[in-house]
């Protein structure tokens, strides 16, 4: 079951996905579908076109670093049928991660993707002006990254609770 | 529930300690009041100097006398005082400039304080009210700390270009107040171009705050100079055409003799011409800087205009004058059109300056009441107000005064039925005048109705939108 | 003859008055009309997302009350919402509608100084400022018996609300949605007519339906050009489905109508406010949940109508202890998307009216 109270299956949106666009689909679970990189953008196209799916609207942009690859992240939702969609690319290049931008799609992106640039260092080719927006240009390092502060030797997240002697989880 | 009846505010009006000082100063002020009456009916003085009514004449007599005393001695200093006669003129221009100097910054002190507790009112907050009794003494507090703060000077900033500005700015803001009639004969320049002399200093200070602008090396700076050099070119001209207008009525461009005429006759000139006063009124806010019409400093545009850069007592120098330009367009209006210092015969039993000084009060309280309520308008619709609108309008309004005089001259002796006529005549004009022009410039509010927001349960995106347009 | 001249380029901001926070504009102007706008924030970049990976679920609600300080307990609900919907929380009744009033009162009080200082912005010298200041001051009184803090309130809770209201609350809240109606009603009559305000404001900024939706603009921006979306109804969270309300919906798109939206869903919440307080149920505040929550893996991305339009968090769980990752939604960010369409072009007032109307709060934007 999809955890959103409006959000369609994954599975649903991949089938009718696949059968347009066959090698735009890499994988689905309930909560999402996964698209191939490099078609990202005409599989959101199709997904904003479609009649059914109409997502006409995204509503949020982020990236997720998974150690070894990134996945950016896009919540769609039509406003007319008032679902969301949950849309994962995964970005194979950990040390030079690149996806295509989906300004043409979703003008929404346009800061969207300059942030995730700024803070994740994924790079949007076809950006129109991808530039650092919090950060200025030539700060050293994407801090969102898990390993952006472990020169120190420090380890990114929260081990254990405090009060936990026992199992304290290492990673 | 109105600020004005908020029990709070009520019961901290109504405190023993207020009604003591109320009843003190009340007191105070009977007991001067007998003390010159009685000083005046005990016949101590001639009759010529009973009150301050008689200041300029005063000052009228001593220039005589000294022009009495040097003419009597012979001798080559006589020689020169009677070519020039220069010493007179120069005691009375230093006494004048004594007391112009003294009273308006007098009333400047107040006003500042006046203003800012009659905004904290209209803002539903309380204003000034920590030094000194009522908060009085702040503006005092304020010009010590302004005094005593450092003057600093942007790098790249013209010096000399910088450092004259709140001196050029500050001398007509204190030359205006010259040919204001304050009471029958108390002028410090009763000259019969006053209107003129009004329109040529009114305009002086438009340099002084473009050398301002310029020499601050300041982009907001620049903006706000150049924005004010717009402005105050643009509104001189209905500025100029509505004090024609009262000139052409009344036949004088001297104030008293406007407010003279409008004593004789026995009303006020707003009532005869409310379109002028409508021009006169807001080309006087354009050049004031003060809202509607406040761009030149639009503070949530280019943070403070022309004087952005400025710090310390040249600040204080630009906020006085400012300040000081409102109190004296309070005193115009006051002349020109509500009667000045006559009150239909009350003048005789009040000091006439007084009157005045009413009437500049109340003039006053609508420029801070505008202040207090209006947004702001834009740039260009300023000036397309000026061009497009107010200089048509004043003309034409001019075009019918002037016929209006000539009839006047010739039916002089039917006043009261002839300015009635007048009164209506214009009234009816104003009416027609404004709103047909309104009309002709394509200004139809009922045409584009207002749309409130329409309320809906049902969500949706663009079908929905389409939807909506189509039910409408 | 035309004659050519340098750009030039003025920098309103970092500080200046009508940029509301450290947030820059960077303008090229020919004259007076703009012929390019950039943006430029980051002076008040915190990292929160980056402190949140190493805080636990419950440490990371007092960071969400510094993004948009302006509407902390929506900020706080907004959070919650999403570690609930990660960890399976469920809530009590009496809790979702205590979320309802608190969330109502921050939009009334978020919109009162979002409206305040629009008309700031249009040229009124601070008086209508100061008349909303006025009712959002009772606001932030009732936060402050709630829950001891003003702006940065820390109310919400994993599972519920943090404290019951105190007994003095209720006649409070009573006696302030009594009387809201007639100081909106104030408002009504001061400004809405206001000839300079239309002048000003009417068709400055307007923004089509077509282009709101596509540039992921929310909230009364989006509801101003004629678009009813809301998540209150769309996705009803807390107890909203059970509130009878409206959505107020603009016609032209331009500053003006998101003024009077933002006027109209002050109403809109003090009806809310009122139901709720009708139908406040009794019951437990919270449910307990363990103090080491470490929900089982995955991603929830939770999103309520925020003052400034849809506030989403998006929180990803390793099983850890700490969110894997946490992003936040900032309408304040996406709202600005197409501030350089609709600025280019106009004149430097009516550019800051745009922004103004936009009602952006730099702590949001940053974070």
């Amino acid at each position: 079951m999809p955890r959103g109270p409006r959000q369609l299956a994954g599975r649903d949106v991949a089938a009718r996905l696949g059968a347009a666009l066959p090698a735009a689909v890499a994988g689905a679970t309930d909560e999402r579908v996964d698209i191939a990189a490099l078609s990202i953008v005409e599989a959101l196209r199709w997904l904003r076109d479609d009649a059914e799916l109409d997502a006409a609207q995204l509503s949020n942009l982020c990236a997720v670093d998974r150690y070894d690859h990134f996945e950016v992240v896009y919540h769609l939702q039509s406003l007319d049928r008032n679902h969301q969609i949950v849309v994962h690319a995964r970005v194979e290049d950990y040390l030079e991660p690149e996806l295509p931008s989906c300004y043409p799609v979703y003008r929404g992106a346009l800061l969207q993707e300059r942030e995730v640039y700024d803070l994740m260092g994924v790079r949007f080719t076809g950006h129109p002006d991808l530039r650092r927006l919090f950060l200025w240009d030539g700060y050293p390092g994407f801090p969102l990254r898990k390993d952006f502060l472990q020169i120190g030797g420090h380890h990114p997240g929260l081990p254990g609770f405090p009060f936990e002697t026992a199992g304290r989880q290492q990673r | 529930m109105s600020a004005a009846l908020d029990p709070i505010r009520l019961r901290a009006r109504l405190a023993p300690r207020t009604l003591a000082r109320g009843v003190i100063a009340f007191a105070a002020f009977v007991a001067l009041n007998v003390a010159i009456a009685a000083l005046v009916v005990s016949g101590a003085l001639d009759g010529e100097w009973y009150d301050f009514r008689d200041l300029g004449l005063g000052v009228q007599q001593l220039r005589e006398w000294l022009d009495e005393q040097t003419a009597d001695q012979p001798g080559w200093l006589t020689d020169i005082l009677r070519s020039t006669t220069w010493l007179s003129y120069l005691v009375t221009a230093l006494l004048g400039a004594t007391g112009i100097l003294s009273f308006v910054g007098g009333v400047l002190l107040v006003l500042i304080w006046v203003e800012r507790r009659l905004i904290g009112r209209i803002q539903v907050r309380r204003g000034p009210n920590r030094v000194g009794p009522f908060g009085l003494l702040q503006p005092v507090a304020d010009a010590i700390k302004l005094i005593q703060k450092e003057t600093l000077i942007p790098v790249g900033a013209d010096r000399v270009m910088f450092f004259l500005p709140p001196v050029l700015v500050f001398i007509p803001g204190l030359l205006v107040w010259a040919p204001v009639p304050w009471a029958p004969h108390m002028t410090y320049v009763d000259t019969n171009v006053g209107v003129l002399y009004l329109v040529a200093i009114g305009s002086l200070a438009t340099l002084a705050i473009f050398m301002a602008g310029w020499s601050s090396n300041n982009h907001y700076a620049l903006l706000g100079a150049m924005r004010t050099v717009a402005m105050m070119i643009s509104y001189e001209i209905p500025l100029a055409l509505s004090l024609l207008t009262v000139v052409v009525l009344t036949g004088s461009a001297q104030l008293s003799a406007i407010v003279e005429w409008q004593s004789v006759h026995n009303v006020w000139i707003v009532v005869l011409l409310p379109l002028t006063l409508f021009t006169f009124f807001f080309a006087s806010t354009a050049e004031l800087n003060r809202t509607p019409n406040d761009i030149a400093e639009a503070e949530s545009e280019i943070v403070a205009g022309f004087h952005t850069e400025y710090s310390g007592m040249k600040f204080g120098l630009f906020y006085a004058v400012e300040l000081g330009n409102a109190v004296a367009v309070s005193a115009l209006t006051a002349a020109l059109f509500l009667g000045g210092w006559s009150m239909f015969g009350l003048q005789e039993w009040v000091p006439a300056y007084l009157l005045f000084a009413t009437k500049v009060a109340a003039v006053y309280f609508v420029l801070v009441w505008l202040r207090g309520t209006l947004p702001r308008f834009r740039l260009d619709q300023l000036m397309a107000f000026a061009w497009k609108y107010l200089i048509p309008l004043a003309l034409l309004n001019l075009g019918v005064v002037a016929i209006e005089a000539a009839l006047f001259r010739r039916w002089e002796g039917e006043g009261v039925v002839v300015l009635g006529g007048f009164a209506l005549a214009n009234g009816l004009l104003t009416v027609v005048a404004v709103r047909g022009w309104a009309r002709f410039l394509g200004y139809a509010p009922e045409r584009e109705p207002l749309l409130r927001p329409t309320l809906t349960t049902g969500v949706g995106g663009l079908r929905a939108v389409d939807r909506m347009r189509t039910t409408r | 003859m035309t004659t050519a001249s340098d750009p030039y380029v003025l920098n309103i901001g970092p500080q200046h008055p009508s940029t509301h926070g450290v947030f820059r504009l960077r303008v090229v102007m020919d004259g007076e009309h703009l012929q390019d706008v950039d943006m430029v924030v980051g002076y008040l970049h915190r990292s929160m997302e980056k402190l949140a990976e190493e805080r636990t679920y419950a440490q990371n609600i007092p960071f969400t009350d510094r993004t948009d300080y302006l509407a902390a307990m929506s900020n706080n609900l907004g959070y919650c919402l999403a570690a609930e919907l990660l960890a399976g929380v469920e809530v009590p009744e009496r809790a979702s509608y205590l979320r309802v009033i608190f969330a109502e009162l921050q939009r009334i009080a978020s919109h009162s100084m979002a409206n305040g200082t629009f008309i700031n912005d249009a040229g009124a010298w601070q008086t209508p400022l100061m008349y909303m200041f006025r009712e959002r001051e009772k606001i932030l009184d009732l936060f402050e018996m709630t829950c001891g803090a003003r702006l940065t309130t820390n109310y919400m809770r994993i599972g519920g609300v943090a404290f019951e209201p105190p007994p003095e609350f209720y006649p409070a809240v009573d006696a302030l949605v009594a009387e809201l109606p007639d100081r909106i009603g104030e408002y009504t009559e001061l400004l809405v007519d206001n000839e300079i305000l239309l002048a000003r404001a009417r068709d400055v900024g307007v923004l089509s339906p077509a282009d709101a939706i596509n540039a992921s603009i929310t909230g009364p921006v989006l509801r101003a050009s004629g678009v009813p979306w809301d998540l209150r109804k769309a996705e009803p969270y807390c107890a909203y489905d059970r509130f009878d309300f409206g959505i107020p919906v603009g016609h032209h798109g331009d500053c003006y109508d998101r003024f009077l939206v933002r006027l109209e869903e002050m109403r809109q919440s003090v009806r809310i406010i009122r139901q709720a307080l009708d139908g406040l149920p009794s019951g437990a505040h919270k449910t307990e949940i363990p103090l080491a929550l470490r929900p089982e893996p995955g991603e929830a991305y939770a999103r309520v109508e925020g003052p400034r339009g849809e506030l989403g968090f998006y929180v990803v769980s390793d099983g850890g202890p700490a969110p894997f990752r946490f992003h936040i939604r900032a309408p304040s960010l996406i709202n600005l998307s197409l501030l350089r369409e609709m600025a280019v072009g106009s004149s430097l007032p009516d550019a800051i009216v745009t922004l103004g109307s936009l009602d952006i709060v730099v702590g949001e934007i940053d974070r």
